[in-house]
């Protein structure tokens, strides 16, 4: 029977995972079988994709790769970690944002904010109190390797402006419009659909308090901007930004950066 | 005029900008499109609109 095993194409003569794993990799305590992580043991078919992974052992970074891309499609894992995707603004929206694609496999982002972590920021943004006083763009990088040691990141700690955000996100897919004001959120969006023509950008737009989160949704209201939000939900004396909300923006947005993604592989297939 | 897909019959002479204040946006905080294009905000004063314009606008509300 032909298997592949950790990457490798493999023929065997078990007829079951447990067989396999005895005499492949017997250290191994964890059975990823077609992206599905396996509670009990099963029968082996012709051409399944098995991965086997040991619980409390860090594994080098080529193993780390194969558990990731077995854990994920891996059409889609070999898109996202090919994607380069930009994040203007690393507060509640853009640092968790970071944190959530960074798991879901991409392979490289562009990271910009001027500010530094202060405690009040605490209450939403994917930061701790070690991280006070240290640059938002330093922070955020150091969670994401992390997260993923393998993640291509590059940081730029200043302001974003019209002049400097074409050059900041050149070569980027996805710019994802993390902003906490309206007017600088407008300004990005415009500056990227004029001065980039090949990359689309998610924005976002009301998400404040903690009134019914099935409001905030996705819209795609010009052909490469897309919006996440309820739209009037904004931040203001008495609604103030709280974590379960803009994690329900950051969720969407994140989503919306795959399926885009997804869009333009599907797109470059048809033309080639 | 098409707005959002709503029909407006009073864009004829006027430009842009002065529409958008005509109908209480603020032009610092929303992206237009203009028969699919993005129109930067410092071309709003001189796009005179046409009859059959069809405009997509998108406004923003503050948090992040």
């Amino acid at each position: 029977m032909h298997i592949m095993v950790n990457g490798i194409q493999a023929v065997t003569m078990a007829r079951t995972t447990a067989e396999l794993r005895q005499t492949m990799a017997p250290e191994c305590d964890g059975t990823i079988v077609d992206g599905y992580q396996l509670i009990s043991d099963i029968p082996l078919q012709e051409g399944m994709t098995v991965v086997f992974w040991q619980r409390n052992h860090m594994p080098s970074a080529e193993a780390f790769e194969t558990i990731r891309s077995a854990r994920d499609s891996p059409a889609v894992h070999s898109r996202l970690r090919k994607a380069r995707v930009g994040i203007a603004g690393l507060g509640g929206l853009g640092s968790n944002l970071a944190a959530t694609l960074v798991r879901a496999g991409i392979g490289a982002l562009v990271l910009a904010d001027f500010d530094a972590v202060d405690p009040t920021n605490l209450n939403r943004q994917n930061y701790t109190m070690n991280d006070v006083g240290r640059p938002k763009t330093d922070a955020t990088a150091a969670h994401l390797q992390d997260i993923d040691p393998t993640v291509q990141l590059e940081l730029h700690q200043l302001r974003l402006e019209a002049s400097n955000i074409p050059i900041v996100f050149a070569g980027c897919d996805i710019v994802c419009e993390a902003f906490d004001r309206e007017d600088q959120k407008a300004l990005l969006v415009e500056t990227v659909l004029a001065a980039c023509p090949q990359t689309e950008i998610v924005a976002s737009s009301g998400l404040a308090g903690w009134s019914d989160a099935n409001l905030i949704q996705t819209a795609h209201p010009f052909s490469r901007l897309t919006v996440c939000g309820d739209g009037i939900s904004a931040a203001r004396p008495g609604c103030g930004l709280m974590a379960p909300r803009v994690m329900v923006c950051v969720g969407h947005m994140a989503n919306a950066v795959i399926q885009r993604l997804m869009a333009q592989k599907s797109n470059m297939e048809e033309q080639s | 005029m098409r707005v959002n897909g709503t029909e407006y019959g009073d864009a004829a002479g006027f430009t842009l900008d002065q529409w958008l204040s005509q109908h209480g946006y603020d032009a610092e905080r929303i992206a237009v499109e203009r028969n699919g294009h993005i129109v930067r905000r410092q071309n709003l004063a001189a796009t005179k609109l046409q009859s059959d314009d069809v405009l997509e606008i998108v406004s923003f509300v503050g948090g992040g």
